[in-house]
């Protein structure tokens, strides 16, 4: 699969299952399982996604400066800093550590 | 009254967020694809979850991880299907309604709609966070797209690093109890052991069966307050 087709086919999907919300009955709402399952599942991707894009290099594990980078975005979430100003310390924590070394 | 409570929430809430593009539509380009592509993900996808994910497997494993880059992004998109089924009774109407309303159901058109006390309210609430976070996001994104473009070599100025941060920065503020904290750590374990044995984009997918697991029996839970 090339790129415009991972885009269209994952778009088809993302509209597919937003509006089968708007056809299955209203009923499945109310059952705890799926609503807890579906929102650790958020959880569990979001999660392995930073692990991947921090730690990973093609099919490697490395410790490289997006480590302190990511320790650096923590902390400033933790503190309630805006998201933006967050993701811009990250980088530019990133850029400047391998600007020095 | 309240519908203009609801309005003015939605404006508060569609232009902040649609600040996150300007973030997506850069690192999406340093992903490895081009404007064009982004902005198509952001006009036709428009579930800033999903996008992410599909730009995060494809920037791990080029256009080869195509298959687990959709399955990534579905089900980051698949919590979109509840949001519907939630505001199917507020949207309400003919067909071709829903069908418009289903493109705008995401995490913060169902927030701002949910939060108002009467169904007038909510409805406006909806339409209004939906249209300004949809013209905000697609502008915002081209302007990420462009300046991406414009910074060339992206590893100088520490986007990867900034990719990540995205992603953490989109997790944070659900980590507000035990359950979501274990699956976090345990997904994140799981996604880092993997990486060297599975090809890119798997892992990821292996790391979400620990939400299954662990939210089907409820471990770590606190009672259903429901």
């Amino acid at each position: 699969m090339n790129v415009w087709e991972t885009i269209l086919l994952g778009s088809i999907i993302v509209l597919a299952l937003k509006v089968a919300g708007y056809l299955v009955p209203q009923s499945l709402v109310e059952k705890p399982a799926p609503s807890r399952i579906t929102g650790l599942l958020t959880i569990a991707l979001l999660s392995a996604l930073v692990a991947v894009q921090t730690l990973g290099s093609g099919a490697q594990i490395t410790f490289d400066a997006r480590v302190p980078a990511v320790l650096v975005a923590a902390v400033l979430f933790a503190l309630r800093v805006p998201f933006i100003l967050v993701i811009i310390a990250a980088a530019a924590t990133a850029a400047l550590i391998r600007l020095l070394t | 009254m309240r519908e203009r409570a609801a309005i003015r929430s939605s404006l508060a809430v569609g232009l902040a967020v649609s600040l996150y593009g300007v973030s997506f539509g850069a690192l999406s380009v340093a992903s490895g694809l081009d404007i064009w592509q982004t902005c198509v993900l952001s006009l036709f996808m428009f579930s800033g979850g999903s996008q992410f994910a599909l730009i995060g497997v494809l920037a791990s494993g080029g256009a080869s991880a195509g298959f687990a880059a959709v399955a990534g992004a579905a089900l980051l998109g698949t919590r979109n299907g509840l949001y519907a089924i939630r505001l199917s009774p507020i949207v309400g109407g003919p067909w071709w309604r829903k069908l418009l309303a289903a493109h705008l159901t995401v995490d913060e058109t169902t927030a701002v709609a949910t939060a108002q006390p009467t169904r007038a309210s909510q409805r406006a609430g909806f339409w209004w966070t939906g249209v300004i976070l949809y013209v905000g996001w697609n502008l915002t994104t081209l302007a990420g797209a462009l300046i991406g473009n414009a910074l060339g070599d992206v590893r100088a100025y520490g986007l990867d690093a900034a990719a990540a941060a995205a992603f953490l920065g989109l997790l944070w503020p659900r980590l507000k109890s035990l359950q979501p904290i274990v699956v976090a750590v345990a997904a994140a374990v799981v996604a880092a052991l993997l990486t060297p044995s599975l090809p890119a984009g798997v892992p990821i997918l292996i790391a979400a069966l620990v939400a299954v697991v662990v939210g089907f029996f409820n471990w770590f839970g606190k009672r259903e307050v429901a």
